[in-house]
């Protein structure tokens, strides 16, 4: 566009000598200057509308256009929830290695009260009240006419409950389902299962989600969805259980014991078949966890394997079997055993004195502390702690119950030769009856390394070897002639099944420091049959005593000696083993 | 002499008033008025007896005040369009500066109705949300000052405009109300597009917008609550959104009957910001499509007859209006099917609301009051060829 003055100078100089006013020219040309202006603008306004109009007609067609999409398309139900918040209230039933149920889920229902719809809130308190006796009829009453909307009566009732709440008539006390955790067999296998209460909870449903022991360990795989109605199958057999129950409890009767465990373990798999603690509880009716005094004195500790103690001569077998293994003595070597013991300041002395030597077989069978505290110094702190590394003595057992990671064995804060020499004899290393029957399983299977499991192995593969075949055997050997020859010999012989173990009485500690006198944890770990190795059992009892003899007697030989062969004596034959016609058991008779 | 004894004779305007404004009237666009504000009426027989049971009151009792409110709406809304467009333009910015102060004092004397947003004064009878009236002003306003700018030697209006578009934008955003707000600035902008804006400060303007929606998301817990329930790929079935949808669904092409839908039952918007559901169950995509296109045809058709519009103001003032016009009602639609999240904005004659009716009135009466047919000299074009 040219540009046009304003005040164009010929047109200006051609008005004045016509004698018109040159400033109409101006305001002309200014007129025509904006005219143009709104000419231009029009035309640019023009074109904007019209793309205006298209975009609009577009959203409009994709508005219609997606209406007809969604209308197109098929509905879906309206739920209660979006998917993730439904409180599901399934939960797997758990039975024993041959498919017996341990626990199991049933269908009751919860009472609750929604006070508007209720018609006589007097008469259902009134009628409340004679149903379930525990509830208060004032209380009721004044929750009835207050101005809750919704209100909880019972968690849990009975058929027969819910039938006389029934006959209230009264619209306002309804029912939800309500599944309830169940366990058949009562108290057996109770420190196990554990026990299961409730979650979250709507109407409808309640979550039931376990508490202790395997249900809580395996909680979210009992509780998933996508496993449909597959039990959790143990390895615990509830016959065998049931029956190590039954004789634990009778002995720890006998030996006056506060406490007892038991812990019988497949000694190749390390599938646990019987596990027991006493005291014990009923998982229907889980007591509450004590707000006071010692936790460890609780019925829902499991002694087995929640409990660290100092095991004692049990672990004497472990410094044999290495030094064997190592070719540092055979069987036959002569160890100096003259007491007491002198290093630094401390002193180890013998129960009782076995001369200035013995051999190393005699060492075990007549279970000599300084003996076997030589044997370790030959040892080494390092190689005993590597060897107890590899018997699992460092960290908690990985057995499925949510009790078992925090029992952390105590070892010595630094290992110096004193410790080698106390540990060697089970004294400053604690560790759980768990923990010492797999290492015996490892040790007396063959020399595999054995995990401890709760759940049935239907596969089975051998872990890592930790000491040799021969030295698992002259192991076996060793412990078997504590049995027929030693410090078992009294109680320990079960006649037909060759058991072979070791004995191990230790002074319970102070809490303060220092050792009780007369207070004990006695235990025997033991193997069955010798020859060929089928099943571990340890036994502990805490603070027995044997009070039938002049004096009381609280060594292991005299308590849980007898208790461990009478439950080997009970469980064997359930577990299918053929008792050994040449140790003299009449098998059949004309 | 005649004339200074007994005044003058009243110069003939050439025209009786009502044969010249059904001459000049757009009638379509009338009709499609017409016909929307039935067709919420129909809706509303749906939709009351829920809301109604809810608070109390007869089966029919909303339809009722519907009725009122919109011959309210009507009659204030034909009156407009006798209006001339510099009578309009005046009443419009008087309105303005009384619905601008009204919004300003809504943090004093406003009340949420217990949703979240202070946007309505109680009158006792009946509520009242400003910023509905707010608008059609604000359009006018701005339609003005960005014409006055384009003049040789006007003002700076369009700095002033935006100026006044982002004190509203700020007020909306405090109670909140962004939805209204995006409008202001919809509209702020399309006039300012129709006036002849550069594309750089367009593009610059969508990103500032997108800028604001970011904050916005960030520190305010309303907004962000809505954005993430519509970005989220699975709708939860009982969200508003879920039940708008699901009764489209349901609804399929030709409804579930009349009287005969559910999802007025489930959401406490159905008569407002969900009235597009109700329809579309009880009366099928048929009658969802047939209210597009009612829209459209408004919409479509002003912005035609604008598009051979000489005057600026009339043709900005009128952009304005239509393009919020259809903003809103497609807006309001569009959270029914997902396209947009969800946002409290009505559908212009078929929600019901006193507030959205008789606003929806006056910017509709001002639209078609300014989209009237008047000479445009376009004969000139061909006699004059203007030059200088």
């Amino acid at each position: 566009m040219t540009r046009t003055p304003l005040r164009p100078l010929a047109r200006i100089l051609a008005a004045r000598r016509e004698g018109e006013n040159p400033d109409a020219i101006e305001r002309a040309n200014l007129a025509a200057r904006h005219e143009a202006a709104r000419d231009a603008s029009r035309e640019r306004a023009e074109g904007r509308l019209l793309v205006l109009g298209i975009v609009f007609l577009c959203a409009f067609s994709m508005v219609g256009v997606r209406m007809a999409a969604l209308a197109g398309s098929d509905p879906v139900e309206p739920r209660a929830a979006a998917s993730g918040a439904q409180i599901v209230a399934a939960r797997a039933d758990i039975t024993d290695r041959n498919g017996r149920i341990l626990a199991t889920n049933l269908t009751t229902h919860s009472l609750y009260a929604q006070p508007p719809h209720m018609i006589e809130p007097e008469k259902a308190a009134r009628e409340l009240a004679k149903v379930f006796p525990d509830l208060d009829e004032a209380d009721l009453l004044k929750r009835f006419t207050g101005e809750r909307k919704f209100l909880w009566i019972k968690k849990r009732i009975s058929p027969e409950q819910q039938q006389q709440v029934f006959d209230i008539g009264e619209p306002g006390l309804l029912f939800g389902p309500r599944e309830m955790r169940l366990y058949p067999n009562g108290a057996v296998a109770s420190h196990v299962l554990g026990g299961a209460g409730y979650g979250r909870e709507g109407v409808n449903s309640a979550e039931l989600i376990g508490v202790a022991g395997v249900e809580k360990a395996l909680d979210e795989e009992l509780r998933d969805p996508g496993r449909g109605d597959v039990p959790l199958q143990l390895s615990i057999d509830l016959t065998v259980q049931a029956a190590v129950e039954r004789v634990l409890e009778g002995g720890m009767r006998l030996m006056n014991a506060k406490g007892a465990a038991a812990i019988l373990m497949d000694a190749h798999t390390g599938e646990i078949v019987s596990l027991a603690s006493l005291p014990d509880f009923d998982p229907n009716d889980r007591p509450r966890p004590a707000t006071e005094g010692d936790q460890a004195e609780s019925p829902l500790f499991n002694r087995a394997v929640q409990g660290v103690y100092e095991l004692g001569s049990t672990f004497k077998i472990f410094a044999a079997a290495q030094g064997i293994d190592q070719r540092l003595v055979s069987q036959s070597t002569w160890i100096e055993t003259e007491g007491p013991l002198k290093w630094g300041t401390h002193r180890i002395n013998d129960l009782r004195d076995h001369g200035p030597a013995l051999t190393v077989q005699d060492v075990i069978v007549k279970s000599s502390n300084i003996g076997t505290a030589r044997i370790a110094m030959m040892i080494g702190p390092e190689r005993q702690q590597n060897f107890l590394r590899d018997l699992g003595f460092f960290k908690p057992t990985s057995v499925e119950l949510i009790e078992a990671p925090g029992a952390r064995p105590l070892l010595p804060e630094k290992w110096s030769e004193i410790h080698t020499m106390t540990v060697s004899y089970g004294h400053g290393l604690s560790a759980s009856p768990m923990h010492l029957a797999s290492a015996y399983a490892t040790l007396l299977n063959g020399g595999y390394k054995v995990t401890p499991t709760l759940l049935k192995r239907d596969r089975f593969e051998r872990g890592p070897r930790v000491i040799s075949e021969n030295t698992s055997k002259q192991a076996r050997d060793l412990l078997r002639r504590v049995v027929t020859d030693g410090t078992a010999a009294a109680f320990g012989e079960v006649a037909g099944y060759r058991v072979a173990g070791k004995t191990g009485t230790a002074d319970k500690p102070k809490p303060e420091g220092g050792y009780y006198e007369d207070k004990v944890i006695a235990t025997f770990a033991s193997v069955f049959p010798a020859d060929d190795p089928k099943y571990i059992l340890v036994v502990t009892l805490d603070e027995p005593v044997d009070t039938t003899g002049k004096k009381p007697r609280r060594t292991a030989d005299r308590t849980a000696v007898p208790v461990a062969a009478e439950v080997i004596r009970r469980a064997a034959p359930l577990l299918g083993l053929a008792p050994d016609a040449s140790a003299g058991v009449t098998l059949a008779r004309n | 002499m005649t004339e200074m004894v007994y005044g003058s004779v009243p110069a003939g305007t050439g025209e009786p008033i009502l044969p010249r404004w059904w001459r000049t009237i757009d009638k379509w666009s009338v009709s499609c008025v017409l016909m929307l504000f039935s067709i919420g009426l129909l809706l509303g027989l749906a939709s009351s007896p829920p809301l109604a049971e809810r608070n109390g009151f007869s089966a029919f009792h909303y339809v009722e005040r519907q009725v009122v409110f919109g011959t309210l709406a009507l009659t204030i809304m034909f009156v407009i369009t006798m209006m001339s467009p510099k009578t309009v333009r005046r009443l419009a910015v008087l309105g303005f500066a009384v619905s601008f102060v009204a919004v300003a004092l809504l943090p004093v004397f406003g009340t949420d109705f217990g949703k979240g947003a202070v946007r309505w004064y109680s009158l006792g009878f009946a509520s009242l949300q400003p910023s509905e009236f707010l608008k059609p002003g604000f359009i006018v306003l701005v339609g003005w000052m960005i014409a006055a700018s384009n003049e040789v030697a006007g003002p700076p209006g369009k700095t002033y405009s935006f100026a006044i578009a982002l004190v509203i934008v700020l007020l909306l955003a405090f109670q909140p109300d962004f939805g209204q707000a995006c409008l202001i600035l919809f509209s702020w902008g399309v006039m300012y597009f129709v006036g002849g804006a550069p594309f750089l400060i367009l593009a610059g303007i969508a990103g500032m917008a997108v800028l604001a929606g970011a904050f916005a998301y960030q520190h305010s817990e309303h907004f962000a609550r809505r954005i993430d329930g519509f970005l989220s790929a699975e709708v939860d079935p009982t969200t508003q959104l879920g039940y708008a949808a699901n009764a489209i669904r349901e609804g399929g092409f030709f409804g579930v009957g009349v009287g005969e839908g559910t999802v007025k039952w489930s959401l406490p918007d159905a008569h407002t910001d969900f009235i597009i559901a109700v329809a579309a169950e009880e009366y099928g995509l048929i009658l969802v499509l047939a209210i597009i296109f009612l829209y459209a045809t408004i919409v479509l058709r002003s912005l035609f007859r604008l598009m051979r519009e000489r005057d600026p103001f009339i043709r900005l003032a009128g952009t304005g209006l239509a393009c919020t016009f259809a903003m809103q009602a497609m807006i309001n639609m569009s959270v029914a099917v997902r396209l947009l999240p969800a946002k409290g904005m009505t559908l212009p004659f078929v929600s019901y609301g006193g507030s959205s009716l008789v606003a929806g009135g006056i910017l509709v009466g001002m639209l078609l009051a300014l989209t009237r047919s008047r000479p445009q000299g376009e004969i000139r074009d061909y006699l004059v060829r203007s030059g200088r």
